[in-house]
């Protein structure tokens, strides 16, 4: 026979600050669990988001970002007239031949902290392959003149780049004459200006990268295995988007889920004791009571099955505590230097279906693993030791 | 003396949850050590930057290198004594998605480097027949221990900023002066990336990545900074130039975020610690509520009461800290030699394991404190009548 569900909730809510404790203990565990992976996805997310399916991008081969990529005129040429490539409105070839390099800006609120801020050179072509850039504020830069469009992130983060302001680099002055929302993709943070004339102001020879619109997705084998075999382009390396950004994210996703969990994994294991020692108190505390059930006739098996729920619930209760306050972290943004591109990136934390399921196992199996040895022992005790009390 | 052995008597009176509180705080103190070493490594090249050295680079960003010109020119501002330059290499040895792969290698002057350097020990005779090869690397004795690299030995590699593939002889080992002087990196001859760059794209020109300053008095550095900026203010490579440590503070800064994350974290801990020991406390002093009368009756004072349960605390705590102190030794060293952890931890530093032993006694007291003063304040009949 079950012991009734409402018997469990009713000796948890009597102890009443010794169940919080422990459930606080558990939320704090879950919080930062929850924390942890909802800023690695949120990274994982912006730079795959930086990406569309059937773009592809082209750079040096080993090159690990766009900011030590070298691709030179005559491949740009050459890719120019591939057959795989997708034509834009214009009927030219939709590829853009674009050129990344790195500023340095001051943080807002604090002048002495500089942050990397990549300057992207694009084309009327890089435009029209990113259809989720949209300008917010004033106006699009004019091709053929030293004007600049600022991210949301970059112009949210930064001083300097309010709108007209001069923004000087490269022997030249820049103005700012809008701003705009990539739809919270990588190139929020990024600063972007005609390709051309950055490449002038820093006289620059050679591209950074070359992105373009495949006719068909299903082409990039094609084009890739015919650009190894030609020896003038044997030197570049064609990436679908999406999987280049990823790359982009890897390194900086995976230190901060790695770094977490191992931590969080660690003091874990002080909220699970938590758990125990309340478990422990209460099977002590109720020695009489699980005599008193056990000669009403109740299993071993159900006082088991009993106190092992309870610490269940006190997990589950915790674990949902936790999730709560960590998806109010979806409010928040953070910017860093992302290692790869060694360029600021700003994200926010994002919370999926699979984080908030994992954050419940992980809940859960505190509560099994701080539960269990306490439940044995109430389910071990012999009726008329326990009906006679400690 | 009494009250002493009273204390220590009723901390372990209930042996099981003794013993688990102490481990659980164990376990937190551990992560709090783990947390704050890795946060000390992020902040190891403004630990070790020196009074006297200085770091000139492009104002726009540390992309873009300086002309070689620059040198003989600062060397004439009053207060600097020597200017070595780097490049960044970068470079990639083997499987790239391995971080073990990665150490940071640097193009430098083979004559004026380790003058500015002087935590870099390098052998004398190493020395010498580093500066007389020029494809010849001084590694630093960490990675050389990693990798297995003699001297003698040929390190091949792929150019990722400057394309090719490229062969350094080692001909040095580094050890460092201090015990956290990074021992990972690797140094080459500047005239071996500019020589080779010059037959492989000509046109490019290399320049120096940024400028070493060696400063005679540490406090010129105002002025020298001034000084050079003013120099280049409205050359085509205007420069910033700033004490070692803002320059790497910079690059602390860059990371802000990550490190603002793991300090919340240690707060959730220390959160986590006050939990799991007030839970025991309250059990305890609930327990003994008559207990507590009984002494009172006896004469005991509602002080007397608060130092027993304050005391109590103060010991689990302690002992959990101490546990937890001596716990995070091996971790780090665990953590270390985790292929993710590519920054280097330096160990666990004196600060780390005095923090961590204050967290977990200053837990202990502000866990006791309500219990202890409800305790201390509680009439004697009230607490007789309580049926534990």
């Amino acid at each position: 026979m079950k012991i009734p569900f409402s018997y469990i909730w009713r000796s948890l809510w009597a102890r009443r600050l010794t169940t919080s404790m422990t459930v606080g203990g558990i939320a704090l565990v879950v919080f930062v669990f929850a924390g942890v992976l909802m800023l690695s996805a949120g990274i994982t997310r912006t730079m795959v988001d930086t990406g569309s399916a059937d773009n592809a991008i082209i750079l040096r081969k080993s090159a690990t970002s766009e900011l030590v990529s070298q691709v030179d005129r005559e491949t740009a040429e050459i890719l120019e007239t591939a057959p795989e490539i997708a034509s834009g409105a214009d009927g030219k070839p939709l590829i853009t031949r674009e050129v990344d390099l790195i500023i340095n800006l001051s943080k807002r609120g604090n002048h002495a902290a500089l942050g990397n801020v990549t300057v992207r050179g694009t084309s009327p072509q890089g435009l029209e392959l990113r259809p989720a850039v949209k300008i917010i504020q004033g106006r699009m830069f004019t091709f053929g003149s030293h004007e600049l469009i600022v991210g949301k992130n970059i112009a949210d983060r930064f001083e300097g780049v309010t709108m007209g302001a001069d923004v000087p680099f490269g022997g030249d002055h820049w103005t700012v004459v809008g701003y705009f929302d990539a739809g919270g993709s990588g190139f929020d943070s990024e600063i972007w200006a005609d390709a051309d004339q950055v490449m002038q102001a820093f006289h620059r020879p050679v591209y950074s990268s070359l992105t373009f619109r495949l006719k068909d997705p299903a082409q990039f084998d094609a084009l890739k295995a015919r650009l190894a075999a030609d020896p003038r382009t044997q030197y570049i390396e064609p990436k679908r988007e999406r999987d280049f950004y990823r790359e982009q994210s890897g390194q900086l996703a995976g230190l901060i889920k790695g770094l977490g969990l191992v931590i969080t994994i660690i003091f874990s294991v002080g909220a699970m004791i938590g758990a125990m020692i309340t478990m422990y108190a209460a099977v002590a505390n109720r020695t009489v009571e699980i005599g008193t059930l056990r000669a009403l006739g109740f299993r071993r098996r159900s006082v088991l099955a009993a106190f092992l729920v309870e610490a269940i619930l006190l997990a589950v209760v915790g674990g949902a505590i936790g999730v709560v306050l960590a998806s109010g972290l979806s409010w928040t943004r953070v910017s860093t230097v992302n290692f790869a591109s060694f360029s600021e990136i700003g994200f926010g934390f994002s919370l999926t279906v699979g984080i908030v399921v994992g954050a419940f196992i992980f809940a859960l199996s505190m509560g099994v693993l701080g539960g269990f040895l306490p439940a044995v022992r109430a389910s071990r005790l012999q009726i008329v030791n326990a009906l006679r009390g400690t | 003396m009494k009250m002493l052995s009273i204390i220590f008597r009723n901390a372990f009176r209930h042996k099981l949850r003794s013993f688990l509180t102490i481990l659980g705080i164990a376990t937190a103190v551990m992560a709090f050590g783990l947390l704050r070493t890795v946060v000390g490594a992020w902040n190891t090249g403004v630990a070790n930057s020196a009074e006297n050295r200085m770091i000139v680079r492009n104002r726009v960003s540390f992309i873009f290198p300086l002309p070689m010109t620059n040198r003989a020119e600062i060397l004439r501002v009053p207060g600097v004594s020597e200017a070595t330059w780097a490049n960044w290499f970068g470079g990639q040895y083997g499987d790239v998605n391995d971080f073990n792969n990665f150490w940071p290698r640097y193009a430098i002057d083979p004559d004026t480097w380790f003058q500015v350097y002087p935590e870099y020990e390098v052998p004398a005779d190493q020395l010498k027949a580093f500066q007389a090869d020029r494809s010849g690397a001084i590694l630093g004795a960490k990675t050389a221990a990693k990798h297995n690299f003699k001297i003698g030995d040929v390190i091949t590699m792929n150019g990722d900023i400057f394309p090719g593939t490229w062969q350094f002889t080692v001909r040095g080992i580094y050890h460092g002066k201090e015990p956290s002087t990074d021992e990972t990196a690797m140094f080459f001859q500047w005239n071996y990336l500019y020589e080779s760059l010059k037959q492989s794209s000509p046109g490019r020109d290399l320049g120096a990545g940024w400028f070493v300053l060696k400063i005679d008095r540490p406090d010129d550095m105002a002025k020298v900074a001034t000084l050079v900026d003013t120099m280049y203010t409205n050359s085509r490579a205007p420069t910033k130039t700033e004490s070692e440590k803002a320059f790497q503070q910079g690059f602390v800064a860059m990371s802000g975020a990550i490190i603002t994350s793991l300090e919340v974290i240690s707060f959730v801990i220390i959160g986590i610690i006050l939990l799991v020991l007030a839970n025991t406390i309250v059990m305890a002093v609930r327990e003994r509520t008559r207990e507590y009368a009984v002494l009172k009756t006896l004469g005991f004072t509602g002080r007397h009461v608060f130092l027993f349960i304050l005391g109590e605390a103060l010991i689990i705590g302690i002992f959990g800290g101490v546990l937890g102190v001596l716990l995070t030794f091996p971790i780090v060293k665990g953590f270390a030699s985790m292929p993710m952890a590519f920054f280097p931890l330096n160990g666990v530093s004196a600060e780390t394991v005095v923090l961590g032993l204050i967290v977990a006694g200053l837990c202990g007291l502000a866990a006791a404190a309500v219990p202890a003063f409800r305790a201390a304040r509680m009439s004697i009949v009230s607490g007789l009548r309580t049926v534990g």
